[in-house]
């Protein structure tokens, strides 16, 4: 018998088959960090809120689990949950990539929305989940988030909304980009009426959901690590970017040039909503705690 | 140059026939021999082949007329369409952006403030014009002017003719998502009429970051997408070669845009498209703006402002089932 190769090609070849042997592990029990390639016990991971605990690598959390890491003990309340998709386009791929996607996450559309309690307080909750259809926003999405924010203008609650998606539902066509100008001029009134609003930006938060109600908010603050920009990677290598620096399209990034106010861990997340939004508190409420 | 670098194909008997007529003038004009019914029934077989040919064009071939080379670009209009245009640059933060220009101008008696995008004709002007794409600066001086149209009580004329907003390194260093959300936000809420007309290609973030406006027109041989065909046959089939199918799905032409319930109206363009008559393209173009913006003027601001947000609050598809 030959010895294992140490070094070349063949060297490469059995790293991965011990790679694979990894992933291969039953399901359930371990999952391996795509940044450090940390063996994670599961059990440990989800203890972490899905960071990894060697490197901090965020997993992408879906809107449900999302949600119960923000809101006191479960108080949610989910509102417009009777909005259904629809094929605008009459596309007849569309139906079929959706029943996938539904079948996939259990889940109807690609954003939860409602009211939660945060620290005693009740605010609306917008939550994308990038497992469903890479978050995209098409009709339901962008009418959700248009009633979740004409909901808390008509209740006077704050507003915070999680961004995790690769952009516009591009099978929902020219009705899915106008879900751009729709959510904009719904924040118009959002900060007409001097509602706070806040914008949480998580693994990936790209395109056409960035560049509207993404991108308007009184406060913006992001998980480390995650993808922001403009353009999916796929996009950008077609549109051939060059002299990229090591960090583009980050979160680190963002901070850098100025787009986001701080990049807060997830451990650290309900403590600094719940900062932000008692700064944004009625003056009458601090009267009364005087 | 071979003659054919800008002829589309299903343009080559179009222009086989005009190079025929050219041909006959050419040679009468020498002998003095008058052959104007020869030329004048040529004219008239022309015609009636443009207007076959029209008659059946995919949204693929709608695409490509959108970005045909010879078709005429933003300053091209507003050289025929106003009396008199005074260019303002700058976004007054960083720069002044070639691929988004703006100023004032007169439409008849009326003062406007005019924006668009603008492409480049020759090599050294696409380089200097990037293409129509615009970046962060183009859109903030397009919002400083719209600004300065709202404080003075001017209406806005946008011109929308972009491929696709830039997305190089620069322009998310200088926050391109920002100012496209910032120049919608705020357009929803602009005290003064603003009417968008898409004049060729209206792509994607780039298009709506200066399209949000009471009235939204579209050139009859334009198109408006979410994303380039190519791009959505990428995102959908894994295979950007498939973007006629693309073209067809999003229907990105401007009948395409009418039966969404997206576009107010459709602007004819001359047999052939814009490229072939210039000047009735404007005259057509410039009736509608007159048209519009003398409506919109009539309209007391609170109206104009609260049918302009229902107007786009009302787009998307969703329906809503009994629980």
């Amino acid at each position: 018998m030959t010895p294992a190769p140490w070094f070349g090609r063949r060297a490469k070849a059995a790293r991965k088959t011990a790679r694979q042997s990894v992933d291969a592990l039953p399901d359930g029990l371990w999952t391996k960090c795509p940044q450090c390639s940390e063996i994670l016990f599961n059990k440990e991971l989800l203890k972490n809120m899905r960071v990894c605990n060697k490197c901090g690598y965020h997993y992408i959390l879906g809107a449900a689990e999302r949600i119960e890491s923000i809101v006191d003990d479960g108080a949610f309340e989910e509102m417009d949950a009777n909005l259904a998709t629809v094929n605008v386009l009459e596309f007849d791929e569309y139906e079929p990539k959706l029943a996938k996607w539904r079948a996939k996450t259990g889940m109807e559309e690609a954003i939860i929305t409602g009211v939660g309690e945060i620290d005693g307080r009740s605010v609306v909750l917008g939550v994308l989940d990038f497992h469903f259809w890479a978050g995209t926003m098409g009709g339901v999405v962008g009418e959700r988030v248009v009633r979740a924010m004409e909901f808390a203008i008509q209740n006077d609650m704050p507003v915070i909304m999680f961004i995790a998606s690769g952009g516009i539902r591009v099978t929902e066509g020219l009705p899915g980009l106008m879900q751009m100008a729709k959510t904009s001029a719904a924040c118009a009134k959002l900060h007409e009426a001097g509602i706070p609003y806040i914008v949480v930006l998580t693994d990936n938060s790209l395109a056409g959901v960035l560049a509207s109600y993404g991108s308007l908010g009184d406060f913006t603050i992001s998980e480390p690590g995650l993808l922001t920009g403009l353009t999916a990677d796929r996009v950008a290598k077609q549109a051939q970017v060059v002299n990229v620096p090591d960090n583009f399209r980050r979160a680190e990034f963002a901070l850098q040039n100025g787009h986001i106010d701080r990049i807060v861990p997830r451990k650290d997340l309900k403590p600094t909503l719940i900062k932000l939004l008692a700064f944004c508190r009625e003056q009458e409420d601090n009267e009364d705690a005087a | 140059m071979p003659p054919s670098w800008n002829i589309l194909d299903f343009e080559k008997p179009i222009a086989e026939l005009d190079e025929q007529i050219a041909e006959i003038k050419r040679l009468t004009a020498e002998s003095g021999e008058d052959r104007t019914e020869d030329i004048l029934a040529l004219e008239t077989d022309r015609d009636r082949l443009i207007e076959q040919i029209f008659a059946n064009l995919s949204a693929w071939d709608k695409t490509l007329l959108a970005r045909h080379p010879k078709r005429p670009y933003t300053l091209d209009y507003v050289r025929t369409i106003f009396d008199d245009y005074t260019e303002l640059h700058g976004d007054r933060l960083f720069a002044d952006d070639p691929a988004m220009v703006g100023g004032i101008a007169t439409l008849d008696h009326r003062q406007v403030m005019f924006v668009g995008q603008q492409k480049g004709r020759d090599i050294k002007e696409r380089g200097y014009r990037n293409f129509g794409s615009a970046k962060p600066e183009g859109y903030r001086k397009a919002l400083r002017l719209m600004k300065l149209a709202e404080k003075f009580h001017r209406p806005v004329i946008c011109f929308v003719d972009t491929p696709a907003a830039d997305v190089n390194v620069g322009a998310e260093q200088r926050g391109i998502s920002g100012a496209i959300a910032r120049n919608m936000m705020e357009m929803a809420t602009l005290k003064t009429p603003v009417v968008v007309v898409v004049i060729g290609e209206g792509g994607s973030g780039g298009a709506i970051g200066i399209a949000l406006g009471d009235r939204v027109l579209m050139l009859e041989h334009s198109i408006y997408a979410v994303i380039p065909p190519e791009g959505f046959a990428a995102i959908v089939w894994k295979d950007a070669a498939r973007g006629k199918d693309g073209a067809e799905v999003m229907k990105v032409t401007s009948e395409g845009g009418r039966e969404l319930g997206l576009v107010d109206e459709v602007v004819k363009e001359p047999l052939g498209g814009a490229h072939r008559n210039m000047d009735l393209a404007a005259r057509n173009l410039k009736a509608a703006l007159v048209k519009h913006i003398d409506e919109l003027l009539e309209v007391p601001i609170p109206e104009l402002l609260d049918t302009r947000y229902k107007k786009f609050r009302g787009m998307g598809a969703y329906s809503e089932k009994m629980i």
